[in-house]
């Protein structure tokens, strides 16, 4: 690890104006991305501002059919929530399904929508949700936010301070785990919100995660597990790595939204 | 006397320091004054080292010294050598290239050490390796050995054309020809032994201490037999008087093989401490380990086996490419020869065997033994080749290896061995019940019901321990002994320290060894302590591997109490005014025969140091003995395992549902540590055959490079164990015991991907059987 400043604000402003002064710094939130890079050598931020000591982003709210998850929610605490599990039972299941126990102490929602892994999981609920991105700026769609891989909508210095999720009728999570990292080889999210409004997320297939249009259509149709069994994926454009193959990813893409679907019956 | 402990399921003694965070690994201990060294890798599988500039990094912060190959040449370090000579087919020596421990002018593999920056701190030392600026001019690389003989391959070494380092057989090939050429049927398998990347849970670490006062060295390293790496660095590569130089293995977490060997940088620390007259401490992280310790297995096989109608083998055909890696590792040559044609026959009758091993050197890490060694690579030969032609033939597998065991002991292999005994009916019988194979039909069906495929496959190993008759070894090429040396010191007051030349390094001699020597001197195991691990507390030690401790160690701490106890009888019967052929010895009561007249043990030890009245006209005072023991023959354990697995026809991932294993490793001293090897030893089978396997690209870099790529296996990737054991006593050591800790890593590969290819329906698929491969079989099949 190369040395660095260490800052710890104990507000959202304090943490952005030590951000606007410290170009080459970053945001450390629950850390269990950047401090591994850290350690490896692979990232040398100049200055650390941490946000474990921000009170108002470690907020967990469920308003309506609203659940408001504060960038500095951790995943156990989101997975644990009993408001969380009864508004959306998917989210929280999926919550207790990232990493492992000390990841899932650690890690939080912001840090890993601002990191954009292709293989994280919160990417596949936020867009399989269709939720909504709050920053210190403004309010980005979840269909907006994910632009590549590792690359979001957020300019330099902006820092997520809450994700809002809307409610669906019925929601579920599959993934298919890398047998080595436990990331996702391929998760698919996939949300009824009922009168034909069905939404299909798929993390660890892509450079980031993505919508399954084909897959929305026939379950908007008729939300069943038929509807999506015969569906093939194409396997243009998806990742390839030593675990598999983009053909692999896209047959497991369909095998990942069947099983989706009749755990969402369920 | 106390009840019997041998056979006692007794708590680890050394659990309360393990588990407590008290236990002392290489890295807990600080030298006052320790530098730390940080080594400049090779990024290059292949390349010539134009120049290496080091002047920025000799100015940054804390740095001492940097030291590059031409530092270590001028000062006339030798390089790295290899503990094994296999004479080829020709008659000639295996190929010995130069191993240097800093590269001299190439390098040849990812993560082949470079330079060395020695700093006041770890980071410092860090930051200024990567400011040691080196030119490289990159070349071809090869990782595949059967491409490394191919014409125009890259060459690695000068002195070994086509990469060979040798071509070895075993067997007389022109009767196994004979034999082929008339059988009713050949079974034919084509298959990879895949690479496997050690990963011991403590990482290599080293301190070198020179002291100028006596001008003697102390060397703490993670390893397994410091009297070999003793050995090794003072006469061949340092050239340094055996005594001053003291090597201590403390606790070490975890060796598999990887930490036998003496590694570059166990000598270069050494070497720096005295240039600096500072000590200086290296520990590897996680990914300098991946590309740094010595992997394992890396087979290329064609394997046949003759049969007649009845499913008898006549004879078994195998024809071996191994990959030794870019240089040869301490113990590298004797592992794809000795230790793997050798147990070609298995647990059967086959009359014929022909073996023909090319090894070859590769731009890949060094390759060594690895849990098993060798024996896992031919026991995967034989059983999968066994099960393969049971299918042919349409025999049930269990019935096929009954018509073909061994029953008569001794048996003379064709293979050179010797079996001293050995009882596979009763192993095979035995894993038949506990792993309800019955049973396995109607769950079969019932896993279809639920949309899964269900298989089941065995495999009946034999494993050769106990290595091994110095002469035979010499015979073959060691160039070491392979003896093993123990001390049994009682103290006045009846308490005993026993020094033993093995090691542990996670296999509990401190409580093994304890109740051996508990219950034959009859005191409490609390008042036993077994040292092990320092060369200047242990008279001489060949160290642990290849499941050698009890057998050999073992035996060697026996043979000094029987001298104990030969001497006890004479002070007994001083003391008793008995004759001393009238003296009974009994689990620490020395009796008189056919009287209640008695000494209890600690009565003679106080004797012997307080000797008031003592036979000094007899005997010397003083209860301490040495004893050297060298085994009259290798130690079979053997055993048959079955495993079922369920197949998820969808994603095709496998999951082991059932694994049964029944071992026959002797007489057990203890056990739930016994349990505990098998334990390990099957998760790390399994391993090979699931979730591991290093992959190395095009180019030579290492793909799997750390725990986001390699896959260890998990506690959720194994079952719930049923493991259990029979006994045929092992008939030329007095403990007769035979050894347990590769048997679960040697027999559990073939038994897995039996199980996943009777469930397939396919005759063979590749290590590891990842759901991405199962799942690409799946879709030829469907195809």
């Amino acid at each position: 690890m190369y040395a660095f400043e260490y800052h710890r604000p104990s507000s959202s402003k304090e943490a952005l104006d030590l951000a606007a002064k410290k170009s080459e710094g970053r945001f450390l939130a629950g850390g269990q991305s950047l401090v591994q890079a850290m350690k490896l050598r692979l990232s040398s931020p100049s200055d650390l501002i941490d946000l474990n000591a921000v009170a108002d982003l470690k907020t967990l709210k469920v308003e309506g059919s609203t659940v408001a998850v504060g960038a500095m929610v951790r995943h156990a605490e989101v997975a644990g929530s009993s408001a969380v599990q009864k508004a959306i039972p998917a989210l929280a299941e999926l919550a207790g399904m990232i990493g492992d126990r000390q990841v899932r102490h650690m890690g939080t929602l912001g840090g890993s929508l601002a990191n954009s892994d292709p293989a994280a999981d919160y990417p596949a609920a936020v867009l399989g949700l269709g939720a909504t991105i709050t920053t210190n700026k403004r309010k980005i769609e979840a269909d907006k936010f994910f632009k590549g891989l590792y690359e979001t909508a957020l300019a330099p210095g902006e820092l997520i301070t809450q994700v809002s999720f809307p409610a669906p009728k019925r929601a579920a999570y599959m993934k298919f785990k890398n047998p080595a990292s436990r990331f996702a080889m391929v998760g698919v999210f996939v949300a009824d919100f009922g009168g034909g409004n069905v939404r299909v997320a798929v993390t660890g297939a892509g450079p980031c995660a993505f919508r399954q249009a084909e897959m929305e259509k026939a379950l908007a149709a008729k939300f069943a597990p038929e509807s999506v069994a015969s569906i093939k994926v194409k396997a243009d454009g998806l990742n390839n790595d030593l675990h598999a193959s983009p053909e692999y990813r896209a047959h497991l893409i369909t095998v990942m939204a069947k099983r989706a679907v009749e755990a969402a019956l369920k | 006397m106390n009840a019997p402990l041998i056979g006692a399921r007794i708590e680890r003694k050394e659990d309360y320091r393990f588990l407590t965070g008290a236990g002392q690994y290489t890295d807990d201990i600080s030298v006052p004054g320790q530098a730390y060294a940080a080594f400049v890798r090779s990024p290059h599988a292949h390349a010539n080292i134009k120049s290496i500039r080091s002047d920025k990094a000799k100015a940054s912060a804390g740095v001492l010294a940097v030291y590059t190959g031409a530092d270590l040449a001028a000062a006339k370090v030798g390089g790295l050598t290899c503990g094994w000579l296999i004479t080829d087919v020709n008659g000639q020596p295996m190929k010995e290239p130069a191993h240097p421990c800093l590269a001299q002018g190439k390098v040849r593999y990812v993560g082949d050490h470079v330079a060395v920056v020695v700093a006041d701190t770890a980071e410092q030392a860090r930051d200024a390796a990567e400011k040691v600026e080196v030119d490289y001019e990159a070349l071809p690389a090869v990782v595949d050995p059967v491409k490394a003989r191919a014409k125009g391959a890259p060459a690695l070494h000068d002195i070994a054309p086509d990469n060979t380092c040798y071509v070895w057989s075993l067997g007389d090939k022109a009767k196994v020809d004979e034999a082929f050429a008339k059988a009713a049927h050949v079974t034919k398998l084509d298959f990879v032994n895949n690479r496997l990347i050690p990963n011991a849970i403590e990482p290599r670490a080293a301190i070198g201490v020179y002291n100028r006062a006596d001008q003697a060295y102390t060397v703490y390293v993670a390893n397994q037999n410091p009297h070999v790496e003793r050995l090794l660095m003072t006469a061949f590569v340092l050239g340094l008087p055996e005594h001053k130089v003291r090597v201590v293995a403390p606790d070490v977490g975890g060796g598999f093989g990887s930490k036998i060997y003496l590694y570059a940088e166990d000598v270069v620390v050494t070497w720096a401490a005295k240039q600096l007259n500072r000590p200086v401490k290296w520990t590897s992280d996680r990914s300098e380990a991946f590309v740094s310790d010595a992997h394992g297995r890396d087979h290329v096989t064609t394997a046949e086996l003759a049969l007649d109608n009845d499913g008898k083998f006549l004879a078994m055909r195998v024809r071996t490419t191994a990959n030794l890696g870019a240089y040869l590792s301490t113990f590298a040559s004797c592992i794809p020869t000795i230790l793997y044609a050798t147990l070609l026959a298995g647990q059967y009758t086959t009359p014929l065997i022909h073996c023909e091993v090319t090894s070859v050197f590769t731009n890949t890490t060094p390759v060594d033994a690895y849990r098993g060694a060798g024996r896992p690579e031919a026991t995967y030969v034989v059983e999968r080749l066994v099960e393969t032609a049971a299918r042919e033939l349409k025999i049930d597998p269990a019935e096929i290896r009954r018509r073909n065991f061994i029953r008569d002991f001794p048996y003379q292999t064709p293979v050179a061995l010797q079996y001293d005994t050995g009882n596979y009916e009763a192993t095979l019988d035995a894993v038949l019940k506990l792993g309800d194979v019955a049973g396995f039909q109607a769950r079969k069906e019932q896993s279809l019901k639920n949309g899964k495929l269900r298989g089941i496959g065995y495999a009946a190993y034999i494993e050769a321990c106990g290595i091994a008759p110095s002469a035979v070894a010499g015979s073959l090429g060691a160039r070491a002994g392979l003896f093993e040396a123990g001390e049994v010191r009682v103290h006045p007051t009846g308490s005993v320290t026993v020094f033993t030349g093995s090691h542990s390094h996670g296999q509990g001699h401190e409580t093994t060894f304890a109740q051996v020597v508990a219950d034959r001197l009859g005191i409490p195991i609390e008042n036993v302590d077994i040292v092990h691990g320092d060369t200047a507390k242990i008279l001489f030690g060949m160290g642990t591997y290849g499941s050698r401790s009890i057998a050999v160690g073992g035996t060697a701490i026996v043979k000094a109490m029987d001298k104990i106890i030969a001497k006890g009888k004479k002070i007994a019967a001083h003391l008793l005014e008995a004759s001393e052929s009238d003296i009974e010895y009994d689990r620490g009561e020395f009796k008189v025969a056919g009287t209640d007249r008695k000494k209890m043990f600690g009565e003679i030890a106080f004797a012997a140091y307080v000797p008031h009245n003592y036979p000094h006209d007899k005997l010397e005072p003083g209860l301490n003995e040495n004893a050297f023991y060298d085994p009259a023959n290798f130690t079979f354990p053997a055993g048959t395992y079955v495993c079922e697995v369920e197949v998820d026809r969808d994603t095709g991932q496998v999951t082991i549902e059932r694994f049964a294993a029944v071992d026959d490793f002797g007489k057990i001293i203890n056990p739930m540590i016994v349990e505990g090897q098998v334990h390990g030893g099957l998760a790390q089978g399994i391993g090979q055959a699931l979730t591991e396997g290093c992959r190395y690209d095009a180019s030579g870099q290492l793909v799997t490079g750390s725990f986001m790529d390699y896959c260890l296996p998990r506690a959720g990737d194994v079952p719930s164990f049923k493991v259990d054991t029979r006994e045929t006593p092992c008939t030329h050591n007095p403990l007769g015991v035979k050894g347990c800790g590769e048997a679960g890593a040697i027999g559990a590969p073939a038994a897995v991907m039996n199980a996943i290819t009777d469930a397939l329906g396919v005759k063979d698929l590749s290590m590891p059987a990842t759901a991405q491969t199962v799942w690409r079989s799946l879709q030829q099949k469907a195809a």
